[in-house]
């Protein structure tokens, strides 16, 4: 349902053709992060706390020391001092200082010969703890008898009187809240909880790093963003950041986890310290799951009013989110802008408390902060839904924010496609099969902001008239085919004749990683204005030739024409042919574009799932999945469909199966897939898909962003669809089929 | 410790190398042989995104001891094509985009190849439960479960 | 005067106002005019916020901004 105020009747723009990394990635021949190695090079290991808050007392590697083949050790006493801010807790994550503070935390990291004596000499060197007392949860750690974490973290906004655990505080709203409950004919306040998760990409974090003394250094690494990696590790290592070179491996799997450091700057220092020769670290999946970017968990109040006819008057929401240690990890800012943003609400107010806890350095997780507020307001909106005898899907078009309207964030909103999106998912004929006894079906929408940012592309004309374009962004999902297709599209050319490459640090300005579900939008922005400058160049060109002037030359199927009779009468140049005499006509053609580009648009959706509920049991079986979101535009409408098919998969098992589970003593207890488990095939059934276009009028093909806002539908749906079946009402996730079992008795015992 | 001298065959071609006693399988056909198309995820049997055959039985390779492959026939990923002519299964990963970031491809491959010799034609349920085994975080296997029961119809000669 | 609109959480830093006029031209003079106004703001500009005018995050400084446009501060937002 295409509502266009763009173009349509694109040649390439909306096909599916084959990606081109489709070949390397299906014979194996693709090079990931673990891939590569270099000569010389050796292996490191790495020795983590044992202990989720302990004071380091002593570190002794001279039993590691002495192994023939061991080549370095490094503690925090390798790194400079002095760090502030961001720089310095991206440096102590990577290093423990004074502190261990997680189970997990690196202290001490060793490069050896061969991996199996890295890992033996990591298991020589001794640490002594002091072990301190620890919190895990993010309201015991509010708590007034809560462990200080570390004092003086607070940044200004906090007001007086907090625990120093609360670091941040955030508020902001409009309208009449009290006139606005007043107005309403219900109002109903709940709490929700949400555990952490882990983003669970299947490739391990893993490079190959070189440095030397003269600070100059070479890193392969799998990552969604080369420049962040080389600006992170040189300010962690003290080093210049141009003088580290950094090449993007093929990466299996981001969703935000690899847009940050965790482990890399040990590499460079192994090497530094070894003589400058290369080090290959690959972390175990139990040091994954232990170290890397988790997402914050939650603790989450909302209060909603609502009219007899679902109006809604009022809403007020105030999250508790931890992100580990570290301040700034948390994305509780986000969530609370995410929380009311699917609704006109004449008054909302949202407050929300950043809290340290011992646990790993929190990092961006697909729509970071969103599924959460998901959970907890589009649950309590469904009670209330239910409460009123009103469909839920009626009460969220009713409220549906739309074009002109004021965001819960503050702005008012340009084109949006929310009420499409609800429209399209009213008509679908997944909401007319019927169900069975224990069958329910539930209903959420979502929001996610998207993003641009920092974007640096360049594209050359090849001498046969091929195009190479260069980017910055990694290909998570197949970016470099909808990407390819842009160009070719303004270029006038074949797909095939398009190739695009993932470069290294030193062949672009700095881009930002592939996040935000930037890549398409904003590689593929800068992409088109690049290849419309070296249009420009080549009508030039033929111009020049044909002796007339360059405006009276157009640019029509992949080559110069005159334009019109006016201009002259020559054949059109292709560009083959203005590629293939470029040497003697004013030398290379190449276009070239960077912005930080703004212009991007938000990205609605709604997802509806039947499930059937075992009452003996309490498991959870997914019968029917549908999801509905708007793209703006489907470049390549596979991989659009594959990211809403990951991100409501991903969103199921943070519904009902994931999440970390630590024991009394503060230790993650499920680091292997067999105890953290995400979805398998056999969990699920086929995703139905509906993708919406109302194109973003800030990018040349109406592109959106499609990767992030997926995630965001499935954990109230869940919920919802869940209540449904069961009459059981779930306010904490995972919905594991013990907890469901529960809550499906306290409801039989009249508790519910 | 001393090393062990193994002597395999893998995709058909004759190899040796020298085996750490702990090093798995896996370790050896990345770290020995160059293979790095099969992948490691977590170590523990738990992803699939290292299996194998080993004498037509399919296996998570990080579960074997290199020693183990002594004298036996070993599939991987590489050895999946017929030199440049892609297996149905390849082709219809491409066609059907059914890899998004590509890392757990190799291992599904190799698990749906062994499906699809013992069972030519299985339901949407046996393709789901016979690849439970390997995990994929990017694309809800919706796309990988059309894949691989198209290469199936294909191969079967049905389409 | 360009109408900057705060989040509330700012407006004790900003002698209790949520919406704040300043003289500007540009993103950048109007980040400069309200916390040459309030300089208890500094921390939170120099920390990072998102300028969205007529509901497009900016990120251009030198950006126009006109008295009738809509501004507003808003929480920087990363994405995944």
């Amino acid at each position: 349902m295409p509502k266009d105020d763009l173009k349509t009747g694109y040649r390439i723009v909306g096909t599916r053709p084959d990606r081109p990394d489709g070949l390397d990635k299906v014979t194996g021949r693709a090079r990931y992060g673990a891939d590569i190695s270099a000569p010389g090079m050796l292996h490191a290991a790495v020795v983590r706390s044992p202990h989720a808050h302990a004071r380091i007392i002593r570190i002794d590697a001279s039993k590691a020391l002495v192994l023939d083949g061991v080549k370095a050790v490094i503690t925090r006493a390798d790194f400079p001092t002095g760090l502030t801010g961001e720089d310095w807790n991206l440096q102590e994550n990577t290093i423990a200082g004074d502190v261990a503070l997680y189970d997990g935390h690196a202290v001490a990291a060793v490069a050896a010969t061969s991996k199996l004596l890295a890992q033996d000499a990591a298991r020589l060197i001794e640490v002594v703890y002091e072990v301190l007392p620890h919190v895990i949860d993010v309201d015991a750690a509010m708590q007034p008898d809560a462990p200080v974490i570390r004092a003086g973290t607070a940044d200004h906004s906090v007001p007086e009187g907090m625990h120093p655990n609360v670091v941040k505080y955030i508020d902001f709203g409009h309208g009449d809240l009290e006139a606005g409950f007043a107005a309403a004919d219900l109002v109903r306040a709940q709490t929700y909880k949400t555990e952490a998760t882990h983003q669970g990409y299947i490739e391990p974090h893993a490079c190959l790093g070189q440095m030397g003394a003269d600070g100059k250094g070479e890193m392969w690494v799998c990552t969604q963003g080369q420049w962040y990696i080389r600006r992170m590790c040189s300010a962690v290592l003290g080093t210049d950041a141009s003088q580290l070179r950094v090449t993007p491996s093929e990466i299996g799997g981001g969703f935000g986890g690899k847009t940050t450091i965790f482990m890399e700057p040990l590499a460079l220092a192994l090497s530094r310290k070894a003589g400058g020769r290369p080090v290959k670290l690959v972390m175990s999946r139990a040091e994954v799951l232990r170290a890397t970017g988790p997402t914050a968990s939650a603790s989450m109040d909302v209060k909603l009013g609502m009219k007899a006819d679902g109006t809604l008057t009022a809403a007020q929401v105030n999250f508790r989110m931890q992100g580990g240690a570290f301040i700034g990890s948390s994305p509780v800012g986000e969530a609370l802008s995410c929380a009311l943003a699917c609704y006109t609400i004449p008054a909302v107010h949202h407050e929300g408390y950043e809290v340290l806890a011992n646990r790993p350095k929190a990092a961006a997780y697909r729509a970071p902060g969103s599924p959460m507020a998901a959970f907890a307001v589009e649950s309590l909106l469904d009670e209330m839904c239910r409460e009123l005898g009103l469909d839920p899907l009626a009460v969220r078009l009713k409220n549906a924010a739309r074009e002109g309207a004021k965001a819960s964030y503050g702005p008012t909103y340009n084109r949006i496609g929310l009420v499409e999106t609800l429209e399209a998912t009213m008509a679908h004929a997944n909401l007319k099969v019927p169900l069975g006894p224990n069958q329910g079906r539930g209903v959420a929408s979502g929001f996610w902001f998207n993003h641009g940012g920092e974007t640096s592309v360049s594209l050359a004309i090849g001498e046969d008239g091929t195009v190479t374009v260069s980017v910055g962004t990694p290909d998570i999902g197949g970016s470099r085919a909808s990407l390819g297709m842009m160009t070719a599209e303004t270029l006038g050319i074949p797909y095939e004749a398009v190739r695009v490459n993932i470069v290294e640090t030193g062949a672009l300005g700095v881009n930002e990683p592939t996040h935000g579900s930037r890549a398409t939008f904003a590689s593929g922005l800068a992409a088109v204005e690049a290849a419309k400058q070296a249009i420009k160049t080549m009508c030039a060109r033929a111009a020049a030739e044909w002796g007339i002037d360059a405006d009276a030359v157009e640019w029509i199927d992949g080559a110069a024409a005159p334009a019109g009779p006016n201009a002259g009468k020559f054949p059109p140049m292709s560009i083959a042919e203005i590629g293939a005499k470029m040497g003697s006509t004013g030398g290379p053609i190449s276009g070239h574009h960077e912005v930080t580009a703004g212009g991007f648009g938000a990205s609605f959706g709604a997802h509806v799932v039947d499930v059937e509920v075992d009452p003996e049991t309490g498991r959870t079986t997914v019968l029917r999945y549908l999801v509905v979101q708007d793209a703006g535009r489907a470049i390549h409408p596979a991989y659009v469909e594959g990211q809403y098919h990951g991100g409501a998969v991903q969103g199921i098992g943070w519904a009902l199966n994931e999440e970390y589970v630590y024991g009394a003593d503060g230790r993650l207890q499920n680091t292997v897939f067999l105890d953290y488990r995400i979805p398998v095939a056999s969990d699920l059934p086929m995703i139905d898909t509906v993708i919406v276009e109302v194109p973003n009028p800030g990018h040349p093909y109406g592109v959106r962003g499609v990767g992030e806002t997926g995630i965001t539908p499935p954990l109230p749906a869940l919920a919802n669809a869940i209540a449904a079946a069961t009459g059981a009402r779930l306010r904490s996730l995972p919905m594991s089929p013990p907890k469901v079992l529960a809550a499906i008795k306290a409801k039989a015992n009249g508790q519910g | 410790m001393s090393k062990i001298h193994v002597t395999t065959t893998v995709n058909g071609d004759p190899v040796e190398f020298l085996a750490d006693p702990r090093d798995t399988l896996l370790d050896c056909l990345r770290d020995q042989l160059g293979l790095t198309g099969t992948k490691e995820g977590c170590g523990t049997g738990d992803c699939g995104a290292c299996s194998v055959t080993v004498d037509g039985v399919l296996v998570c390779s990080c579960l074997v001891l290199g020693a183990e492959a002594q004298g036996k026939q070993i599939g991987t990923v590489e050895g999946i094509a017929n030199g440049s002519e892609l297996h149905p299964l390849q082709r219809k990963f491409i066609e059907h985009a059914a890899l998004q970031c590509g890392f757990c491809t190799p291992g599904i491959l190799v698990a749906a190849k062994a499906l699809l010799e013992q069972n030519p034609d299985p339901t949407e349920t046996e393709v789901r439960y016979w690849l439970a085994g390997n995990l994929c975080r990017c694309t809800g296997y919706d796309k990988i479960i059309r894949a691989v029961l198209d290469a199936g119809a294909e191969m079967r000669g049905a389409n | 005067m360009v109408k900057v609109n705060l989040w509330s959480g700012l407006r004790r830093f900003a002698a209790d106002q949520t919406v704040v006029p300043v003289e500007a031209r540009t993103v950048r003079e109007m980040l400069d005019a309200l916390t040459a106004a309030h300089p208890a703001l500094l921390p939170f500009i120099k920390a990072g916020v998102s300028v969205s005018v007529n509901g497009q995050i900016v990120t251009d400084l030198n950006a126009p901004v006109a008295p009738e446009d809509e501004v507003y501060l808003i929480q920087r937002i990363k994405g995944g």
